[in-house]
């Protein structure tokens, strides 16, 4: 049977990693390449990076770094973050990503997924949600609002009707972000997760909240999500992908145990 | 030298980027000559299995895969590239190359496990049960996964051309075997180093 995915996920910017990350001495690595490589060996299933470079004269710095990436590591990757086009999507995809992620831009111009995934086919398009909570109302009846600019922007479309769009558009799979949990370690949102992992049929990555294992655990059982991203948790080594997985292996939650 | 047949598939440069790491040569090219002149081949792939065939029989490499099969060059098929190994896709409704009998099939909307609905495209890391030994999977332990992605599986017609099964809701057909034909459903080339393990082994297999 299938095994559920844990995912790192790495934040770039101008080709540097954002947050050091502790790996061997607690030397502080700022290359994404090496970090992606130590994960990889980690046991890591998948790894993804999220480019937050803001001016787009430094953009081509992060396709470097993809074709560093994809010569290093040898597991599927994805690259999100300012991807605004089918171009985008193209340099990404033919620098060696295996999939792409689109947010922002595909709220503002949802042809964006349906382009990408005649060009590249629906398992290269991720499509990245940012969520939160929102009165239950006509206009978000599901109680979640999709939220954009990093959860800057309210939209007033709902959660689940974007997701379900999403589908029927070509995404491939479903990145979740709930920004209400994101960065506080205390727990994936699991009632949002489930919602929509229970209602489309491609599979959704829980993100935003991990601090634990429980954690993981908890949004891999309840929360119906089919891959778990972390980052805090494994960038400050509070604990290491091998941790994650013997303990949800421990509980009966099938991951990957060999690499 | 290996050759990795070109054509409009999507993860070429995965194949080539992992031989490149195991220090493997290889070309990538979609010319006869060039392809007779090497000692393996692998027919990858990502897509759609209408314009996959399009694009084959366009350039002729359908008929150049079936004589390399009767000459007992080692074929290696990937993903999309053994799915249309078989004579017939449902993806398209597509005729395909015919080199072991069958019909690519996709997966029931109504798949399930413990109760649950599942996701398709089957989409991430699985085991393989393997009916018997194959050179191509020497020195790979049995409890390695691989990593999937497809809507669609390949379902020959003989039982004996089944080497490896998985487990997805279903039992599949994940790796074929028939004499000089290896074909995977998963991809090698993203299946870390079980993976690489196996394009290793492929590129020193001699085809018997």
């Amino acid at each position: 049977m299938i095994s559920k995915r844990i995912i790192p996920c790495l934040d770039v910017r101008d080709g540097k990693l954002t947050k050091g990350i502790k790996f061997k001495g607690n030397v502080d690595i700022g290359d994404p390449v090496e970090a992606a490589r130590e994960y990889y060996e980690q046991g890591a299933d998948e790894i993804v990076f999220y480019d937050i470079t803001a001016s787009s004269d430094k953009r081509d710095i992060m396709i470097d770094v993809v074709r560093r990436v994809a010569e290093t590591i040898f597991i599927p990757f994805s690259v999100g973050g300012g991807i605004r086009n089918l171009d985008d999507m193209r340099k990404v995809i033919g620098a060696g990503a295996e999939k792409v992620s689109v947010n922002s831009a595909a709220v503002l111009e949802p042809r964006i997924i349906s382009q990408g995934a005649r060009a590249f086919g629906s398992q290269c398009v991720v499509l990245g949600m940012d969520v939160k909570k929102a009165d239950v109302s006509g206009q978000t009846p599901s109680g979640y609002e999709i939220v954009i600019e990093g959860g800057r922007k309210h939209t007033g479309i709902d959660a689940l009707e974007w997701a379900k769009e999403a589908e029927r558009l070509g995404a491939g799979e479903i990145c979740l972000n709930s920004i209400d949990a994101d960065g506080m370690q205390d727990g994936y949102e699991i009632n949002l997760t489930a919602l929509i992992s229970e209602n489309v049929h491609i599979p959704v990555i829980a993100s935003g909240g991990a601090g634990k294992p429980e954690h993981l655990a908890d949004v891999l059982t309840a929360g119906r999500a089919d891959a778990a991203l972390v980052a805090s948790m494994v960038h400050y080594r509070t604990y290491s992908i091998l941790q994650i997985k013997k303990y949800l292996s421990d509980r009966h939650i099938k991951t990957r145990m060999l690499w | 030298m290996i050759a990795i047949i070109e054509y409009n598939a999507g993860n070429i440069t995965s194949v080539a980027r992992a031989l490149h790491s195991i220090g493997q040569d290889f070309v990538i090219t979609d010319d006869t000559k060039m392809l007779n002149a090497a000692s393996h081949a692998i027919f990858p792939g990502v897509g759609a299995a209408g314009e996959a065939m399009a694009y084959l029989k366009d350039k002729k490499l359908d008929v150049w895969l079936k004589q390399c099969f009767r000459s007992g060059k080692p074929i290696l098929g990937i993903c999309l590239g053994t799915q249309i190994i078989l004579d017939a896709s449902e993806e398209n409704d597509a005729a395909c190359i015919g080199l072991v009998g069958g019909t690519t099939r996709r997966f029931p909307e109504s798949l399930t496990a413990a109760g649950r609905a599942l996701k398709i495209p089957h989409m991430g890391w699985n085991s393989v049960a393997f009916r018997r030994p194959h050179p191509v999977f020497a020195g790979v332990p049995e409890e390695a996964e691989y990593y999937f992605v497809h809507s669609y599986y390949p379902s020959p017609e003989s039982e004996e051309a089944v080497l490896g099964t998985t487990e997805y809701g279903m039992t599949f057909c994940s790796v074929l075997a028939v004499r000089n034909l290896i074909a995977m459903q998963f991809h090698p080339e993203k299946s870390g180093r079980p993976g690489l393990q196996i394009l290793k082994n492929f590129c020193a297999w001699e085809g018997k």
